[in-house]
């Protein structure tokens, strides 16, 4: 009953903290493998749609390892949700709550406002900005930056690598003014 | 079936002359295996997927309230997850720890580029807006927030244009 309750409450910083950082170590002596996700998004590309292009030109089949990751993080996570799913909303702040709440945004049971994140309201200005927009900046920008959250912040800060300090400080940087400085307004549209 | 050679070769002509490291989740290893030896991949990348949906580091909200500094949350996930990896690669180095497979362990450097600013703003803009970097934008879709697929495709697009004006970007 209680690794169940653990299993469906959401899990504390410094749970997760440190079973994210083992993959660091887990992928190194599992094969040499740098941990980095954003690299998939190349991988599709060069093995779907190279176009010629020089940059996607490379042998993608020896990065399948990074494929099977991926697909393991899907599975991973329509397992978590199929099983050990958390029933309650989710536990922010309060203030958040009564922003979100002035702006329109009443759910706090999905991952994602349903207000914007479905399919229903795709088409609506806002989705269009948060989704697409969004989700296109962030291919764009990682594979410029060279790498995200894990191949950056995680495997290159863990590894010293000052570069990565540098994308890792622009990726707050730039999170902390369209959070604060365009996403308010956005909501309000 | 590629020796080393081949294999350099081919790096060259990838980063050609932009010479900045881009090899995150590159293949360091110049050993070949059966394609079923990925399957342990598949189990950490499991492993992952469930933790980023039970930390809730996927959640929209908790991005914003790591943006909004409302939270330790994320910053907590975030730092001890570097200082994990950080004792991890300490310990690979001290104990000189080999792979399953007898090799070397090999970190590769990173350069710097003006990439890493450029497009980390860039990347920041994009993970503020979805609520989701890389990761978490593939467990959203396994999770069941199916919309996100249009996240992903939109982020393959981005990384396309991305190699498509490669060229013409400062670095």
């Amino acid at each position: 009953m209680t690794i169940l309750n653990i299993l469906h409450s959401p899990w504390p910083w410094y749970i997760a903290g440190p079973v994210i950082g083992l993959m660091v170590p887990l992928l190194l002596i599992l094969g040499n493998k740098s941990f980095g996700i954003s690299s998939n998004l190349r991988h599709i590309c060069a093995a779907c749609f190279p176009a010629d292009i020089p940059f996607f030109k490379y042998d993608w089949k020896k990065e399948i390892w990074n494929l099977v990751l991926v697909a393991g993080v899907v599975i991973g996570a329509l397992i978590t949700v199929s099983f050990f799913n958390n029933p309650d909303p989710i536990a922010i702040n309060p203030k958040l709550v009564n922003d979100l709440e002035g702006a329109g945004i009443n759910s706090f049971h999905s991952l994602a406002p349903t207000e914007i994140f479905s399919w229903a309201k795709l088409f609506t200005v806002k989705s269009l900005i948060m989704i697409v927009a969004g989700g296109f900046m962030v291919g764009f920008g990682t594979r410029y930056a060279g790498g995200c959250t894990s191949g950056h912040a995680i495997m290159g800060l863990s590894s010293f690598q000052w570069p990565s300090l540098v994308a890792t400080i622009c990726f707050m940087i730039g999170g902390f003014t369209v959070a604060n400085l365009v996403i308010p307004y956005l909501l309000k549209l | 079936m590629l020796d080393a050679t081949t294999n350099s070769v081919i790096k060259k002509q990838t980063d050609f002359e932009v010479s900045f490291d881009d090899s995150t989740g590159m293949n360091e290893s110049t050993l070949r295996h059966k394609p079923w030896h990925n399957i342990k991949y598949l189990f950490a990348g499991m492993i992952f997927g469930m933790v980023l949906v039970k930390s809730e580091v996927v959640s929209w909200y908790r991005i914003q309230e790591m943006f909004r500094l409302q939270s330790f949350h994320m910053y907590g996930v975030i730092g001890s997850a570097i200082f994990t990896g950080m004792i991890g690669i300490l310990l690979i180095k001290k104990f000189k720890v080999k792979t399953i497979y007898g090799e070397d362990i090999h970190i590769p450097k990173r350069k710097f580029s003006k990439g890493q600013i450029y497009g980390g703003l860039i990347f920041g803009f994009g993970w503020a807006l979805t609520g989701a970097c890389p990761g978490p934008l593939f467990a959203l879709v396994g999770a069941g927030v199916s919309v996100m697929v249009i996240a992903l495709i939109s982020a393959v697009a981005g990384t396309w244009f991305y190699g498509k004006i490669r060229e013409k970007l400062p670095h």
